[in-house]
C-alpha cells in the first residue's frame, strides 16, 4: 500500500498527472459547491460518476429543460419489477452537479460503478450484503470514525463544520484532504464491513482505465470520498477483471423517475440518508448569507400559518443562532443552532409551529419531475404482466364486467382493480350491483382512458409494482388523511384490494386517531364501515384480527363516551344521534368476541351496561332513553317488568307531554314496534292511560311526533292496534269477546278441525290427529 | 449600595435584604442562596475561564453553561450538575442572555423553573437576589420604583426618598433581574417590562432623571406555561423575550427516581413509616401520569387522550405522599393500589365531564389489559363508579 505514505505534494502532482479524483458526500452541499469549482479550475475531458453503468443512455436525458430535480435513477429487474434499485439525485448533489457541468459543456459522461444488472442480482445469496452479519461487524460509518478522531461527537455536525462551510481558495484542496483522511480509514478498515466496495472498486477502475483510453488522462471521477483511495491504487486490469467473474447478473433496465426531499431523508439508495434535503438545498442555493436567508424563509412560513413574526424577530433570531454556535465553538451556524434559535425567538418556545417548519422547510415537499422521454416505469410493465394473466384487455369502450369473488381469477381481478383504484388508476369503477347479490358479487364498468398511461407513470413513485405501489399509497394516504371517515374508508380499500400489507399501517392511524377524537359521533360513524370490512375479509380470506382488534377497541371508546355524549342534546341531535345508536348496536353484534354473550365481561354485556345507564340517564333525551329500553328489551337483556317501570317512568305526569312523545317513538318507532304494542298490552294499556292523560293545550304538540311513529307501522298492525284500544285495555284473552271481523267470539271446533288431514299432509304423519 | 428595607408596598417581595455580591450569606438561613452554597465552584470556574466575558459577567457563557450541567475542570474541581436535562436548552438559555435579549423559562410546575433562573443569575452576575416574585397583588412599583413616603413628605422628591425596585437595581448595577411567575402578575403590570426592555431605561419623572441600563443588565422570567386563568403575556412583551420550553423528565426511569427521592424526604418529614414494596406503585404512577400526560402508552403502541390537568412530577409526588400517608394511617403500612387510586382520579378528573370519559377510556382500553394491573384496575373501578 505505497498510497498510504504519501505526502499531500506528492499526491497533488500525481493528481495532476493523473484523473482528477473528486471524494464526495452524496448529496452534500458543500461537495457539490467544490466539485462545481474543482471542474471549472480542472476543465477534464470526460467525467465519471458513481452510478449504475447502464445509465450512460440516460445520461443525455438530464440536460432536458422538463427534468427537475429531485430525480432518481430507477433499476428493475425486468422479469420481476419488484427487485428494484435507486440512485436519487437532488439539485445540491455533487454527481448531478457533475452531470449537469458536463452536459452544458458537451463534455462525455460515463457512469462507472457496478451494472445495475449485478446489483440487483445481489439478493442471490452467493454474494452480497448478506455476508455483513455473517463476521458480525456492522459496516463502518467513515464519517463517525473521523470525527470521532477529530474528538467530536456528532459526525453530521463536524461533516458540516469542516466540509459544508468552508470556504477554501483553492479548489481542489479540500478533495485532497478528504483523499488523504480516507486513506487512513481505509487502511485501519478494508472494506469496512462491505464486502461488495473492492467489487465495485474494480469495476471503477476498469471503466476509469477504458476512459482514460478514450479521452486521455484529462477525466474527472466524481465519487464517494471512501472509494477515492481504492480509486488511486495501482492495479493490473486482469486482477480487477478477475474481481469480476462470476458475478450474478438479471436483466436489468433503468429509468428515471419524479423523487421527492421527503424520500431522500429516508435512508436508502446511496446510502446517505439525508436528514434535512431542504436546509442542504437552502445552503446550495442561497448565494450568501445562508443564515439572514433562512430565518427570513422561516419568518415567510410562519407568516402563512397566520403565526406572526416581525422582522425584529428575525433580526433576533439571527443574532441568537450566532452567539449559540460561538458558544458551541462552531464556525458558523448550523442546522442545530438555527432550529434552535427558531424554537426560542420565532416559535416563542412552542414545539408546534416547530414541527410545521422542520416538515415544510428542512425536510420540504419539493417534488421532481421527468421529461416525458424517460423510459416506461416498472409499474407499467407490472401491470401489463398481471393484466395478461387475468384476461382483462383494455379497451376504450365502456364494457360491464360481473366477478364472482368466490372463484380465484374473478377475486385476483378484483383485488387488481381496487389496487388501481388506489393508486388513481381508475380503469374500472364498481357499478351498483345487480338486485339481491351477496358480498361474494363485484359489478364494475371498465373503460381503458388513454391518459390513464399518465396516470401509471405518475404512480410509479410508489412502487415498481401494483401491489407495492399500492400499499405504499395507502400508507401515506392512512398518514395524511383528515378525519376518521376517510382511514375507516381507507381501510376498507385495503381489504378489498388484499392489501394486508398496508393494513397494521392504516389500522395504527385508524386507532391513533381513534384514541384522539373527542366526539363520539364520528367514533360512531366509523364503526359499522369497520364491521362492515371485517365481513368482507371473511369472505375473501383476508385476516381480520388486527382489523378486529381495531374495531373492538373502537366500540370500546363509543361505549364509555356515549352516555356522556347523549346528554342534553336537542331533538335534531337526538334523531341523529339515535340512528348511529342502532348502526352500533348492529355493529357490535357482529364483532367477534372471545367471551360468551352472556358473560359479565363480554363486550356485548358491558356494552348493555351503556345501554341501560342511557335508558336511565336524567339529562338523556327522551328518544335515546325510549330507544335504549327497546334495544335492551329485543334483546332478551331487560326484564318485562322492569320494561314497564321505566315506560311508566317515562310516560308519568311528572314528565314534559313533548319527552314523554319523543321516549314512545325511541321505544316503538321504527319496524316491529307496533307488533310489540300489539302482543304487550301492559305496554299499550300504559301508553294509552298516558295519551289519555296528555292536557289539550300539550296535545296538539305531541300529535305531529305521534303520528309519524304510528304512520310509519304496516296497514294490518295499526287497524289491530286501533281494535284492540277500542276493546279497551285488559280486555284481550282468549275467552273475551273480541270484536275482529270476519272472526267469531269463539273457537269453531269443527270448522277447526277441517284444517287437520291438510296440516298432516304438510308436516309428516307423525303428527297426532 | 445600601438600601433600607422597603416598606409594605411590595407585599409579594416581602422584606428585601441587599446582599451584595462577595457578602457572606447568613450561616443560619433555612436556604442558602445559589452563590452562597456553590460559592467554591464559582471560584474555580472562573479561575479556570478563559474564554471571553460579555461586559460585567461573572464568567464567559461557556463557563456559566458548565456550571449548570457540571463537569470537571482542569484543575481538578469537580463541578455538580445543577440542572439535569438537555444541553441544548442551557446553551440556549445562556446564550439568550449574552445577546441581551431577556429570557423566558416555560414549564409546567417542578421543572425547575426557578432553580435554573436563581443559578444563572448567579453564574453570570453572582447576585440572585435582585428578586421580584410576582403575584396577583405585585403592584408597578415592585418594578419599577417606590418612594419612601416620610422621607417624600419631609424633604419633597429626591433621589434619597426614592426606593428602587429589584430591576432597577440590576440596571444600575449591570446586574441580571428576576421576575418569578410572570403570568400572574396583572396585565397593566406587566406592560411596565415592555418598554422597560427595549429602551433600557427607567424614567424618573418625579426627579426629572432616567435610569440608563448599563451593559450586563438583563431579566429572567419564568412563567407556568399550563395554569389556566392567569394573565397571558400580551404579543408585545413576548416578543422581547427569547422563550426556552423546560420539559418534563425525559425517561420514566429519571421521574420514578425523582419522585422515589423527593417522597422519600417528604415521608421522613411527615415521619411515615417508608415501604418496602412502594417503588412498584410510585413506578405505576409515574406510567399513569406519563401515559396520560405524552397521550401515548409507554410502548407507544397506543395513543390516548390528554386531561385538562397538569399531571406534573409534582403532582404524582403528592399522590404518592397522599397514599403512603393513608397506607401508614388507615392500612397496614405498605402502598397498595388503592391507596393511590383515589389520588390518581383526584389528579386526573379536573374536568367533571371531558376528563371523566378520558379516565374511563384509559382504564377500559389500557390498564384492563395490562398485566399485573388487576388489583390497580379494580380500586379504580371502586372509586371511579
Amino acid at each position: 500500500m505505497t498510497a498510504l505514505t504519501t505526502a499531500p505534494a506528492e499526491l497533488r502532482a500525481r493528481q495532476a498527472a493523473g484523473p482528477l479524483l473528486l471524494g464526495v458526500r452524496h448529496h452534500g452541499p458543500g461537495s457539490a459547491r467544490g466539485v462545481a469549482a474543482a471542474l471549472d479550475a480542472a476543465r477534464p475531458d470526460a467525467v465519471l460518476i458513481e452510478g449504475p453503468a447502464e445509465a450512460d443512455a440516460l445520461a443525455a436525458l438530464a440536460a432536458d429543460p422538463e427534468m427537475r430535480p429531485p430525480v432518481a435513477l430507477l433499476a428493475h429487474a425486468v422479469d420481476d419489477p419488484g427487485r428494484a434499485a435507486f440512485w436519487p439525485f437532488a439539485a445540491f448533489s455533487p454527481e448531478w452537479t457533475a452531470l449537469r457541468w458536463a452536459l452544458a459543456r458537451d463534455v462525455p459522461v460515463r457512469f462507472v460503478d457496478l451494472p445495475a444488472a449485478h446489483t440487483l442480482a445481489a439478493a442471490d445469496p452467493t454474494w452480497g450484503d448478506g455476508e455483513d452479519e455473517a463476521d458480525g461487524s456492522a459496516p463502518v460509518d467513515p464519517l463517525a470514525a473521523l470525527a470521532r478522531a477529530a474528538g467530536r461527537e456528532d459526525p453530521e455536525q463536524w461533516w458540516e463544520d469542516v466540509v459544508e462551510h468552508r470556504g477554501d481558495t483553492d479548489p481542489l484542496a479540500p478533495f485532497e484532504a478528504l483523499a488523504e483522511a480516507m486513506t487512513a480509514l481505509r487502511e485501519r478498515y478494508g472494506h469496512g464491513g462491505r464486502p461488495r466496495d473492492p467489487v465495485r472498486e474494480a469495476h471503477m477502475r476498469l471503466k476509469l482505465r477504458a476512459a482514460r483510453k478514450e479521452f486521455g488522462d484529462a477525466v474527472a471521477v466524481v465519487c464517494g470520498a471512501w472509494h477515492v483511495p481504492a480509486l488511486a491504487r495501482r492495479t493490473t486490469a486482469t486482477a480487477d477483471r478477475a474481481l469480476l467473474k462470476g458475478l450474478p447478473k438479471v436483466k436489468a433496465e433503468l429509468t428515471w423517475v419524479p423523487w421527492t426531499h421527503r424520500r431522500l431523508a429516508r435512508r436508502s439508495g446511496y446510502g446517505a440518508g439525508v436528514e434535512s434535503p431542504g436546509w442542504y438545498g437552502h445552503l446550495f442555493a442561497a448565494p450568501d448569507r445562508p443564515v439572514e436567508r433562512w430565518m427570513t424563509k422561516v419568518a415567510g412560513l410562519l407568516r402563512e400559518a397566520d403565526h406572526p413574526v416581525s422582522s425584529a424577530h428575525v433580526i433576533e433570531a439571527v443574532r441568537l443562532a450566532e452567539t449559540l454556535a460561538a458558544v458551541r465553538g462552531r464556525p458558523r451556524p448550523g442546522l442545530a443552532e438555527t432550529t434552535d434559535a427558531v424554537r426560542a425567538v420565532l416559535c416563542e418556545g412552542s414545539d408546534v409551529p416547530l414541527a410545521l417548519v422542520r416538515d415544510r422547510l428542512v425536510v420540504g415537499d419539493d417534488l421532481g419531475e421527468v421529461p416525458a422521454a424517460a423510459p416506461a416505469v416498472p409499474l407499467q410493465r407490472d401491470l401489463d404482466r398481471l393484466r395478461r394473466s387475468l384476461r382483462l384487455t383494455p379497451e376504450a369502450e365502456e364494457r360491464e364486467l360481473d366477478l364472482d369473488l368466490r372463484r380465484d381469477t374473478d377475486a385476483a381481478r378484483s383485488r387488481l382493480l381496487h389496487r388501481l383504484r388506489l393508486l388513481g388508476v381508475d380503469w374500472g369503477l364498481p357499478a351498483a350491483g345487480r338486485a339481491g347479490t351477496g358480498t361474494f358479487r363485484e359489478s364494475w364498468r371498465l373503460r381503458w382512458q388513454p391518459e390513464l398511461h399518465v396516470r401509471v407513470a405518475e404512480a410509479g413513485v410508489w412502487g415498481t409494482t401494483v401491489e407495492d405501489a399500492a400499499t405504499a399509497r395507502a400508507v401515506s394516504l392512512a398518514l395524511t388523511a383528515a378525519d376518521l371517515g376517510e382511514i375507516t374508508g381507507l381501510a376498507e380499500r385495503c381489504l378489498l384490494g388484499g392489501l394486508t400489507d398496508a393494513l397494521p399501517a392504516v389500522l395504527g392511524a385508524l386507532a391513533d386517531r381513534a384514541a384522539l377524537d373527542t366526539d363520539v359521533a364520528h367514533l360512531a360513524d366509523a364503526l359499522p364501515a369497520l364491521a362492515r370490512a371485517l365481513r368482507y375479509g371473511d369472505v375473501r380470506g383476508t385476516d381480520t384480527a388486527a382489523l378486529a382488534g381495531v374495531a373492538t377497541g373502537l366500540a370500546e371508546r363509543i361505549r364509555v363516551g356515549l352516555p356522556p355524549a347523549c346528554a342534553g342534546l336537542d331533538a335534531d341531535a337526538a334523531d341523529r344521534m339515535r340512528e348511529r345508536l342502532d348502526a352500533v348496536h348492529t355493529a357490535i353484534a357482529l364483532l367477534p368476541d372471545p367471551a360468551p354473550a352472556d358473560d359479565p365481561a363480554a363486550l356485548a354485556s358491558r356494552w348493555a351496561d351503556a345501554l341501560r345507564r342511557l335508558a336511565g340517564g336524567e339529562r338523556v333525551p327522551g328518544v335515546l332513553r325510549g330507544r335504549a329500553v327497546r334495544i335492551l328489551l329485543d334483546e332478551g337483556r331487560l326484564p318485562d317488568e322492569e320494561t314497564a317501570r321505566l315506560m311508566g317512568l317515562a310516560l308519568s305526569p311528572g314528565t314534559p307531554p313533548a319527552d314523554a312523545a319523543a321516549w314512545i317513538d325511541g321505544f316503538v318507532g321504527g319496524p316491529g314496534g307496533g307488533l310489540l304494542l300489539v302482543h304487550d298490552e301492559r305496554l299499550l294499556a300504559l301508553l294509552d292511560g298516558w295519551l289519555t292523560g296528555v292536557p289539550a293545550e300539550a296535545f296538539t304538540d305531541v300529535l305531529p311526533l305521534l303520528r309519524r311513529t304510528f304512520g310509519a307501522y304496516e296497514q294490518g298492525v295499526r287497524r289491530a292496534l286501533g281494535e284492540l284500544v277500542v276493546r279497551g285495555p285488559g280486555a284481550a284473552g282468549p275467552g273475551s269477546a273480541a270484536r275482529v271481523p270476519g272472526f267469531a267470539a269463539a273457537l269453531d271446533e269443527e270448522r277447526a278441525d277441517g284444517v287437520l288431514p291438510l296440516l298432516a299432509l304438510v308436516l309428516g304423519p307423525e303428527v297426532p290427529a | 449600595m445600601t438600601v433600607p428595607a422597603t416598606t409594605d408596598e411590595q407585599p409579594g417581595a416581602g422584606a428585601v435584604t441587599d446582599t451584595g455580591p462577595g457578602r457572606p450569606g447568613p450561616a443560619e438561613a433555612l436556604r442558602p442562596h445559589a452563590e452562597h452554597a456553590f460559592a467554591h465552584e464559582l471560584a474555580a470556574l472562573a479561575a479556570a475561564d478563559d474564554r471571553p466575558r460579555p461586559a460585567r459577567w461573572r464568567l464567559s457563557p461557556w463557563a456559566v453553561a458548565t456550571y449548570l450541567l457540571g463537569g470537571t475542570l482542569p484543575d481538578g474541581t469537580v463541578i455538580t450538575p445543577k440542572y439535569v436535562g438537555p444541553r441544548r436548552i442551557v446553551e440556549v438559555a445562556v446564550t439568550t442572555l449574552a445577546t441581551d435579549r431577556a429570557l423566558l423559562l416555560l414549564g409546567v410546575p417542578g421543572t425547575a423553573k426557578t432553580w435554573v433562573s436563581e443559578h444563572l443569575a448567579a453564574a453570570v452576575s453572582g447576585d440572585s437576589t435582585l428578586l421580584v416574585q410576582g403575584t396577583a397583588g405585585t403592584p408597578e412599583e415592585a418594578i419599577r420604583y417606590g418612594w419612601n413616603y416620610a422621607r417624600l413628605l419631609a424633604e419633597g422628591p429626591s433621589r434619597a426618598a426614592l426606593v428602587p425596585s429589584p430591576v432597577m437595581r440590576a440596571m444600575e448595577r449591570g446586574a441580571t433581574a428576576r421576575v418569578e411567575e410572570l403570568t400572574r402578575v396583572p396585565a397593566d403590570v406587566q406592560d411596565t417590562l415592555i418598554t422597560l426592555l427595549s429602551e433600557k431605561t427607567l424614567p424618573v419623572p418625579e426627579l426629572g432623571e432616567e435610569v440608563q441600563a448599563v451593559p450586563g443588565f438583563n431579566l429572567i422570567a419564568t412563567a407556568n406555561d399550563r395554569d389556566r386563568g392567569v394573565n397571558e403575556l400580551s404579543s408585545a412583551l413576548r416578543r422581547r423575550f427569547n422563550t426556552v420550553v423546560l420539559p418534563l423528565p425525559a425517561t420514566p426511569e429519571d421521574e420514578v427516581d425523582i419522585v422515589a427521592r423527593r417522597v422519600e424526604q417528604l415521608g421522613r418529614s411527615l415521619e411515615l413509616p417508608a415501604p418496602p414494596e412502594g417503588v412498584e406503585e410510585i413506578r405505576r404512577v409515574v406510567t399513569v401520569f406519563r401515559e396520560l400526560r405524552d397521550g401515548v402508552t409507554a410502548d407507544g403502541r397506543t395513543r390516548l387522550k390528554s386531561p385538562s390537568g397538569t399531571l406534573s412530577t409534582a403532582e404524582a409526588i403528592s399522590v404518592v405522599t397522599g397514599g403512603l400517608a393513608l397506607a401508614a394511617h388507615f392500612g397496614d403500612g405498605v402502598l397498595r393500589p388503592s391507596d393511590v387510586a383515589a389520588g390518581i382520579l383526584g389528579a386526573v378528573v379536573r374536568d367533571p365531564a371531558a376528563d371523566r370519559v378520558v379516565w374511563q377510556e384509559y382504564l377500559e382500553t389500557v390498564v384492563r389489559e395490562r398485566d399485573g394491573w388487576k388489583d390497580f384496575y379494580r380500586a379504580c373501578r371502586e372509586v371511579s363508579a
